[in-house]
């Protein structure tokens, strides 16, 4: 390419402001020019967050410094340039979008005035002028109503939305380079389509160059032109998209691209029981929202349907995935199932006993012990002061047992999870989040449960960390003959582990069958539509190769 | 809410009348008898027994009760025992210096808290942020006698910029009445100063990592719209809460400074009367007290709906 790069990052190295300084980045070299998307892909930990970070020039003062190498915007270097020049390239000539929309705007300001600030950091222009470059700039994105956003706190907000506002602020002033750090990771699938299709469609008419972070490869094959593959604060490889994911020469990024779930369903287990464990007949939950005043005055409150008449069974050794978007209800189905939430009418049939109208710790004693949970996030499910051993034999303890069998059966199951045993009288900060997760399974396990409910429990994991704890999920599942309720955005998860599928919409079950049909044959508008939003989906990653459109 | 404030406002009634029904058998419950601190030492039985039955302290504890609330919804305080004026005349002769110092202290501290907490959140683990730290240590432990007879010391005395003692008030001119109350509210703010600033520098240490303080550099702000502007409104919450309860108790809590700097408040009248056993007064102004309370709670609960919009009162 004859055209200067954008962005020029050269022998980039970043260490850790400790006295010991560790090595964050060691030594990356890229460049992004004019209308390009360059991909920065890896794992956490593998330093694609502080690349951008030094860019913009945000490292964490008196965390982190640059220690070697340079990174020029146009030809100037920003590592060597001075805070007020950097503040004034800032918002600028390269902007950024974070990952998080919800909390990524002021919640005390408005979106009008935060977008206000932009042109007042950086154009002498008159109120008047600002406040219709910020309308015009809210209609470029593709905002409803560019005058109400304007007025409007980011509360009153969608994600969607607010990710929109984000945009618009970062390309209100035409920068040259823009950063997006996972801008689409927090949304669900169908905000995250059109999101990245804002991104190309801007970017486009700009002339815009991309730097774009993401962990997922589906989002990799719709949105680079090229791509670097990052581990350990390295680049393992670099090239055209195409390339690389068709022909990697790595074997890190063969495993990277391996470990992505095929769309497709795998085979149908055969059933192979008749035992049913679980099983919610017309299950109904709404919230009332209702002010202490209305109740006292007898008044109606405002309510919300968040499960709609839920049915479905579960025999023993089957996998149940319910799949839906923020809002589906299906977190809700979950916390019903548990008993964390008390269902407004139907009935959840656990071993045959409905628990549902069960009340008092000492009538659900039984459902609590047969029906197990393993949460989204590792990292805050497990107490951070109590020691493994404790978290693990907490339950057991509870139901009766005696606390040296139980800990003797603690250490057992972690060997079943492949921790070493002395993790027993460790901390949870001593692991990493994948070890975090085998030990939740673990903790599930003690109770000896009929069903497991896994509510995302594989969504704040690394693809090749997701695939080992899926794969002892499923091993469990066997060994141990359970039922499991997987809860999950992700179409490719499901696909793979689960036997049967229901999707879920504001509350309500919109398609329900066996996995094979419902992803391969969806029936439902919807089902065809979150199946046609899963990011990377005309890319095969087992095969290296474009799925051809089918015709 | 405007509903909500005049909801708030009848919750205070119950409030207050508890505060009433403690406020009086307390008083009773406590050793120590009004007529004998009227009469003296040498009064005899009788002349003790005629005061008692003058003042009606002779009827039985619910009579005395119900006397005094009717009374009271009818304005009428009471009488104060030792001096013979009602104390609600007593009690407006003293207030206005009290509030006067409570209100001076308070701006100042938050005059200086503020910056100094956003300075050492700021710089944290930097020598601004030790220094404030060491300053606020001190602030707490000092005791407030010995910080105003040192203000005292170095400024009245030594450099003559302030007068030692006394008070003017705000009607005589801002110039004589600023002169002298800027010390003693200087001295009643240390601790008031070293708390606020705590609070607020680690409220702003919360804040500063929030991903919207990111984003607001990332606009290329400059740093004091970041932290003002952006980071400091979003601290707010925790820092008017201190602010609001902090004040009240500054109305309660002046009696050793209104002594060291020799200011007619209401701390002192709180002693004189506590001294003898004034029981009206005393009710009085425990009363009125607990009254302050309530109100600057629901003006704190309303300043959070104005710094938060996502604050809205049903």
């Amino acid at each position: 390419m004859s055209v200067d790069p954008v962005l020029s990052v050269r022998n980039l190295k970043v260490a850790t402001a400790a006295r010991r300084p560790a090595e964050i980045l060691k030594g990356i070299s890229f460049d992004i020019h004019p209308g390009e998307t360059l991909c920065l892909v890896g794992e956490s930990g593998s330093g694609k967050s502080v690349t951008s970070l030094v860019t913009m020039g945000l490292l964490p003062r008196g965390e982190l410094e640059v220690t070697a190498g340079e990174a020029r915007l146009n030809g100037e270097d920003i590592v060597a340039a001075t805070p007020a020049r950097t503040r004034a390239l800032r918002g600028a000539d390269m902007a950024m979008i974070f990952q998080e929309p919800m909390t990524a705007l002021n919640p005390v300001l408005t979106i009008g005035l935060q977008m206000d600030e932009v042109f007042r950091a950086h154009r002498a222009m008159r109120a008047p002028d600002r406040k219709a470059a910020a309308l015009e700039a809210f209609a470029s994105v593709g905002l409803p109503s560019p005058a109400r956003i304007h007025d409007s706190y980011p509360h009153q907000l969608s994600g969607g939305q607010r990710q929109r506002v984000m945009i618009a602020m970062a390309l209100a002033l035409k920068p040259k380079l823009l950063i997006a750090d996972e801008p689409t990771t927090a949304l669900d699938v169908t905000t995250q389509k059109q999101i990245l299709e804002l991104i190309r469609r801007l970017q486009e008419e700009q002339n815009t160059a991309v730097l774009f972070i993401t962990h997922d490869m589906g989002v990799v094959v719709d949105i680079a032109d090229r791509v670097c593959v990052m581990r350990n604060g390295e680049i393992v490889e670099t090239g055209e998209v195409e390339k690389v994911l068709s022909a990697p020469r790595q074997q890190y990024t063969r495993d990277l691209l391996a470990a992505v779930p095929a769309l497709t369903p795998r085979p149908a287990r055969a059933p192979h029981s008749q035992d049913r464990v679980l099983e919610l007949i017309e299950v109904n939950k709404v919230f009332s929202l209702q002010s202490a005043i209305s109740r006292l005055l007898g008044r109606e409150g405002h309510s919300v349907h968040a499960v709609n008449n839920v049915s479905f069974r579960l025999e023993r050794g089957r996998t149940l995935g319910i799949v839906g978007e923020s809002g589906s209800g299906k977190s809700t189905v979950a916390r019903c199932v548990l008993r964390l939430e008390d269902p407004s009418s139907g009935a959840i049939l656990v071993n045959g006993h409905d628990i549902a109208p069960l009340q008092g710790q000492r009538a659900l004693a039984e459902a609590r012990r047969a029906v197990q949970m393993i949460f989204q996030d590792p990292n805050r499910s497990l107490n951070p002061r109590l020691r493994i051993g404790e978290s693990l034999i907490e339950g057991p303890m509870n139901a009766g047992e005696a606390r040296v069998a139980a800990l003797a059966r603690a250490g057992d199951l972690l060997e079943v999870v492949r921790l070493p045993r002395d993790s027993l009288d460790r901390y949870p900060h001593q692991f990493s989040g994948g070890q975090r997760q085998r030990i939740a399974i673990a903790r599930a396990l003690m109770m000896s449960p009929d069903v497991i409910v896994a509510d995302e429990a594989v969504s704040a994991l690394d693809v090749s960390v997701q695939a080992q704890v899926l794969d002892l999920l499923a091993e469990v599942q066997q060994r141990q003959n359970l039922a499991v309720l997987f809860i999950t955005h992700d179409l490719r998860v499901a696909a793979q582990i689960c036997d049967d599928v229901m999707v879920m919409r504001r509350g309500e079950v919109v398609e329900f069958g066996p996995a094979g049909d419902i992803l391969a044959r969806p029936q439902h508008d919807y089902t065809r539509a979150l199946i046609e939003a899963a990011p990377g989906r005309d890319w095969d990653f087992a095969q290296g190769r474009r799925i051809p459109e089918p015709a | 809410m405007l509903s909500y404030f005049l909801r708030r406002l009848l919750m205070a009634i119950p409030v207050m009348f508890f505060v009433a029904v403690f406020v009086f058998l307390l008083l009773r419950l406590t050793p120590g008898d009004p007529a004998q601190a009227i009469a003296g030492d040498q009064a005899t039985p009788a002349q003790l027994q005629q005061i008692r039955e003058s003042l009606g302290l002779n009827e039985p504890l619910s009579v005395q009760f119900v006397t005094w609330i009717g009374r009271m919804a009818h304005g009428d305080f009471g009488v104060s025992l030792i001096s013979q004026q009602p104390v609600l005349k007593m009690i407006g002769q003293r207030i206005g210096p009290t509030v006067a110092l409570a209100l001076v202290a308070m701006g100042l501290t938050v005059l200086i808290s503020l910056p100094m907490g956003v300075l050492a959140a700021w710089r944290h683990g930097g020598l601004t942020d030790r220094a404030v730290m060491a300053f606020s240590v001190i602030g707490f432990s000092v005791p407030v006698f010995v910080i105003g007879y040192v203000l005292i010391g170095v400024f009245a005395v030594n450099l003559k910029w302030f007068p030692v003692q006394g008070y003017k008030p705000l009607a005589d001119g801002i110039g004589p009445f600023a002169h002298r109350i800027f010390l003693p509210g200087l001295a009643l703010a240390s601790i008031y100063i070293a708390l606020v600033s705590r609070m607020t520098r680690a409220s702003m240490l919360e804040v500063l990592r929030e991903d919207y303080v990111r984003t607001a550099r990332a606009k290329g702000l400059p740093e004091i719209v970041v932290l003002f502007r952006h980071a400091l409104r979003n601290a707010a919450i925790p820092i008017l809460t201190v602010v609001g309860t902090g004040f009240a108790m500054m109305i309660s809590g002046v009696v050793v400074t209104e002594t060291v700097f020799n200011i007619p408040g209401l701390g002192r009248l709180v002693v004189d009367a506590v001294l003898a056993r004034d029981y009206p007064l005393i009710q009085a102004i425990i009363l009125l007290t607990a009254g302050t309370y309530v109100l600057i709670n629901l003006l704190i609960d309303l300043s959070y709906a104005l710094t938060d919009p996502r604050i809205r009162f049903q």
